[in-house]
C-alpha cells in the first residue's frame, strides 16, 4: 500500500562473541595456558592483518541478535516493540536509526527520521542550558535556524528560564531531564524512533511532553516506533505491537493482543529462580545489572510456591560495573494479567566502601510479609534505575510465583473476587 | 502513568484519519534505504548536510576546553612559548646549532613549533575523538567523519591563538616578513590535511585496536625530535634530505619558515613535493580506512 512508511525485510544482525574456555577447566596446567595464549595471539594477528574484528577469548561464536525480522508500519501508526532483555529490541532500533548496519536484509524508511535512544544525548555538563539546547538540537538533526526559532518555546516548556545561563552540571536531575525532554519534544520528524525514554521525568512533565509531540504529529501524521518495558504504556500508546523473542519475530499485530501473548508466554521462569547469564558480556554499557533473582520461602529455600501464612523473600543478586550515584533497586509485584500491585524501591548507598566493591556481586533481600498477597499467581519485575534519569537494568517480568492457601479464612473461594491483598483492618461499632 | 498515556491513545486513532493531509508531499522527498554496505552512496552529500553538527561539535570542544582552568586560553600561549624558550636554549645556545641565515634562533624555532604543535595536538585529539564521543556514536546517526574533523578544527583554533606569540616575537626582534607570508595559508592548509589524514587513519584503527592509544603519545614525542622543530632542516646532510622529507611535517615546517622568515631560507622543492605526496597518501588511506570501518563503530565502541 502507498502509505507504508517503514518496510523492513528480513533484517538480521550478528555479533561475534568470544568465550574463555580455560575458565571451565578444573585444572590449569601452565603448558596448556601457554599453548592457548600463543594460539590466541596467532589468531588475533591473523584477524588484525585481514582487518577483522578482534575478539577476546579463545572460542568464538557468532551470535545472532536479530534474525529475519520483517514488518511494515503505515503512516501515523504507533508501533510498540516488546520482548525480554536480549531479544533484540535495541538492536532493531539501532539499525532503524542507522547507528549500526544490519548484517543482512533491508529496510526502507520514507521521511525524515529522528531517533531518541536516550534523553539528552551529548549534553555537556560544563555548558550552559542555552548552549546545550543548541548542541543537543544539532545532534538530533535540527538546523541552527530551527532551534533559534523554537528556542524560547523550548525554554518555557522546560521551565528553566532562570537557569538558562547556568552550566547544566548545577541543574537538579529533574531540571536536566526537563530540558533534555523539551528539546526532543520540539523535534518535527515524520518518523520518530524512541527507546524507553518515556520512562523518565515526572508524570506531570511527561504528560506535557506527549501532548506536545502529539500536537505536532496529529497535524503531520507522524509515525512512531517505540520500545518499552511498560506493558500498560504499550497498551495505551500503541496501535500496533511487535513481539521479539531471541532475535526472532514472534508476533506482530494489534497491540493488545501482542501484549497479552507476551504476558501469557511460558518463557517466564516458574522454578522460583532466574539466573541472567552473560548479561555483562551482552551489555557492557550497563553500569549496574542483575545476575539472578529468586524467591526464597520461609525456610530460605528457593521455591516458586510460597505459603500465604508465612513471609517470604525476593532475593536479588546484582553487580555494579561502574559507580553511579542515586541508583535505586526496585521490585514490582504484578498480577498474572500484568497489573502492578505494588513496588518497593531502595536507594543504594554511594559511599567510598561501595565504590571499592566495583564489579563485585552483592545480594539483597526484600521481605514480603505473611498474609499480605491473596493466594494466586504473580509476576515479579525487577529494575535498577536512577529515578527520572535512566534505567540501568530491567527484567519484566523476571519470575512467576504462586502463593498457596495454607490457612486463610476464605476457604476455597475465588480469591480474585476478594481483591489482590489481604489486610486485617480494625472494625469498630457504635454501641 | 496510565493517565499520561491515555491522552495519546485517543490521538492514535484520530491520527489515522488525518494522516493523508501533509504526509505525502513530504515523503517523496526522502527515501532512506538501510542495507549492508548501503551507507556508501551519498556519503559526501550527507557529510555536507550535517555541517551544522560539525560546527556545533567543534564549538563545544573549544568552549569546554579551558573551562574551569584558571588562566583559560592562555594555556594555548604558554605551552608553545615555554617549549620555544627551552629549544632555543638547548639547540641554539648549548648545542650551538646554526639558524637559517641571519634569523634569530628563537624566531626560527617558533616558526617550526607552530605547525608542529598544531599537528601534535590535532593527532592526539583526533585519535581519542571517537572514543571520547562514544555516547554520541552509540546513540545517534551522523557521518562519523565529522568527529575527527571537528577535533582537528579545535586544534586549529589553538594554532591561530599561538600566532599571537609569533607576532610578538617579530615585533621584539623587529623582523618584517617578505611577500612569501601571503603563501602561509597554503602551508597551513597542508598542515591541516597532514594532521587530518594521519589522525583519521589512527582514530579508525583506535576504535578497533586500542593499541593505538599507546602509540600516539609515542609518535608525538618522537616526532618532535625527528622533525626539524628545534633546528633547521638545512643541517641535515644533503644525501639524506630527500629521505628526511618522507616525514610530511618536514615539508610543512620548511614551508612555514620560508613564508615567515623568507629571505635566506631556500625552499627544497623535491622534499616539499615528496612531503605533499606523503600527506596525500595518508589522507587517502585515512579516509578509506575510516569509511571501511565506520559502519561498525557503534558495535565496537
Amino acid at each position: 500500500m502507498s502509505d507504508t512508511v517503514i518496510a523492513v525485510e528480513n533484517i538480521s544482525k550478528s555479533y561475534l562473541v568470544g568465550h574463555q574456555s580455560g575458565q571451565r577447566e578444573r585444572y590449569t596446567a601452565l603448558r596448556d595456558v601457554i599453548v592457548r595464549e600463543a594460539r590466541n595471539y596467532a589468531r588475533k594477528t591473523v584477524d588484525f592483518i585481514r582487518g577483522r574484528q578482534i575478539v577476546q577469548g579463545d572460542e568464538i561464536e557468532e551470535f545472532w541478535a536479530l534474525q529475519d525480522v520483517s514488518f511494515e508500519v503505515k503512516q501515523g501508526e504507533v508501533l510498540g516493540i516488546i520482548g525480554r532483555n536480549g531479544a533484540g529490541k535495541s538492536t532493531l532500533l539501532k539499525i532503524l536509526s542507522r547507528i549500526t548496519e544490519p548484517t543482512r536484509g533491508r529496510a526502507v524508511l520514507r521521511g525524515r527520521v529522528a531517533s531518541l535512544l536516550e534523553v539528552g544525548t551529548g549534553f555537556h555538563p560544563e555548558l550552559t542550558g542555552r548552549e546545550n539546547i543548541f548542541l543537543n538540537g544539532a545532534i538530533l538533526g535540527m538546523a541552527h535556524k530551527e532551534i533559534a526559532r523554537k528556542f524560547d518555546e523550548i525554554v518555557a516548556f522546560a521551565e528553566v528560564e532562570q537557569f538558562i545561563d547556568t552550566p547544566v552540571k548545577r541543574y537538579s536531575s529533574g531540571m536536566y531531564v526537563r530540558l533534555a525532554f523539551a528539546v526532543a519534544a520540539h523535534l518535527e520528524p515524520e518518523i520518530l524512533v524512541v527507546d524507553e525514554v518515556l520512562a523518565v521525568g515526572d508524570a506531570e512533565f511527561q504528560k506535557k511532553c506527549l501532548g506536545k509531540m502529539d500536537e505536532a504529529s496529529r497535524r503531520e501524521g507522524r509515525t512512531v516506533i517505540l520500545v518499552s518495558h511498560n506493558m500498560s504504556a504499550i497498551n495505551s500508546l500503541c496501535s500496533k505491537g511487535l513481539y521479539l523473542q531471541r532475535g526472532r519475530l514472534q508476533r506482530v499485530g494489534d497491540a493488545r493482543s501482542v501484549v497479552a501473548e507476551y504476558l501469557a508466554c511460558a518463557e517466564v521462569e516458574k522454578s522460583g529462580q532466574m539466573i541472567f547469564v552473560g548479561e555483562a558480556d551482552q551489555q557492557p554499557s550497563k553500569s549496574i545489572y542483575f545476575t539472578s533473582v529468586s524467591i526464597l520461602n520461609h525456610e530460605r529455600m528457593v521455591s516458586s510456591q510460597v505459603q500465604v501464612t508465612k513471609p517470604f523473600h525476593v532475593c536479588l543478586r546484582y553487580a555494579v560495573a561502574r559507580r553511579v550515584s542515586g541508583v535505586e533497586l526496585g521490585v514490582r509485584i504484578e498480577t498474572s494479567d500484568g497489573i502492578a500491585i505494588f513496588s518497593s524501591t531502595h536507594r543504594l548507598p554511594c559511599d567510598k566502601d561501595h565504590a571499592s566493591q566495583e564489579r563485585q556481586q552483592a545480594t539483597c533481600y526484600v521481605e514480603i510479609p505473611a498474609m499480605f498477597l491473596m493466594p494466586g499467581s504473580y509476576f515479579i519485575t525487577i529494575f535498577a534505575h536512577t529515578p527520572m534519569i535512566e534505567f540501568h537494568d530491567v527484567h519484566e517480568p523476571a519470575l512467576r510465583f504462586e502463593i498457596v492457601d495454607d490457612g486463610t479464612p476464605f476457604g476455597h473461594r475465588n480469591y480474585r473476587h476478594l481483591g489482590l491483598i489481604m489486610t486485617d483492618l480494625p472494625w469498630r461499632f457504635d454501641q | 502513568m496510565s493517565t499520561v498515556r491515555n491522552g495519546l491513545v485517543e490521538d492514535a486513532t484520530i491520527k489515522d484519519e488525518n494522516h493523508v493531509l501533509r504526509g505525502d508531499v513530504f515523503r517523496r522527498e526522502r527515501e532512506l534505504i538501510i542495507e549492508p554496505g548501503r551507507s556508501e552512496r551519498h556519503y559526501w552529500r550527507d557529510l555536507w548536510q550535517y555541517r551544522e553538527l560539525f560546527r556545533v561539535l567543534a564549538w563545544r570542544d573549544i568552549s569546554v576546553r579551558y573551562k574551569q582552568t584558571v588562566i583559560g586560553a592562555a594555556w594555548a600561549l604558554i605551552r608553545p612559548f615555554l617549549t620555544m624558550v627551552v629549544f632555543t636554549v638547548i639547540f641554539g645556545k648549548l648545542a650551538g646549532l646554526p639558524s637559517d641565515g641571519a634569523t634569530p634562533y628563537a624566531l626560527m624555532v617558533f616558526a617550526g613549533l607552530l605547525p608542529w604543535s598544531f599537528f601534535a595536538t590535532a593527532l592526539t585529539d583526533t585519535s581519542n575523538s571517537l572514543i571520547g564521543n562514544a555516547n554520541l556514536i552509540s546513540k545517534v546517526y551522523f557521518p562519523r567523519l565529522i568527529v575527527p574533523i571537528a577535533a582537528v578544527m579545535v586544534a586549529f583554533v589553538d594554532f591561530l591563538i599561538s600566532f599571537a606569540i609569533l607576532v610578538a616575537l617579530m615585533v621584539w626582534y623587529q623582523f618584517v616578513p617578505g611577500w612569501q607570508v601571503l603563501l602561509l595559508p597554503v602551508f597551513a592548509g597542508i598542515a591541516f590535511m597532514a594532521s587530518l589524514g594521519v589522525g583519521v587513519w589512527i582514530t579508525a584503527l583506535n576504535v578497533k585496536y586500542r593499541d593505538f592509544r599507546y602509540i600516539i603519545p609515542f609518535i608525538v614525542q618522537l616526532g618532535l625530535y625527528v622533525s626539524p622543530v628545534g633546528f633547521s632542516s638545512s643541517i641535515v646532510p644533503d644525501q639524506w634530505r630527500l629521505v628526511y622529507s618522507l616525514n610530511p611535517m618536514v615539508g610543512v615546517i620548511d614551508g612555514f619558515r620560508w613564508c615567515l622568515l623568507g629571505g635566506d631560507t631556500r625552499l627544497y622543492w623535491p622534499g616539499l613535493v615528496l612531503s605533499l605526496a606523503v600527506t596525500g597518501f595518508f589522507l587517502w588511506l585515512g579516509i578509506r580506512q575510516f569509511r571501511k570501518m565506520e559502519n561498525h563503530f557503534a558495535d565496537l565502541i
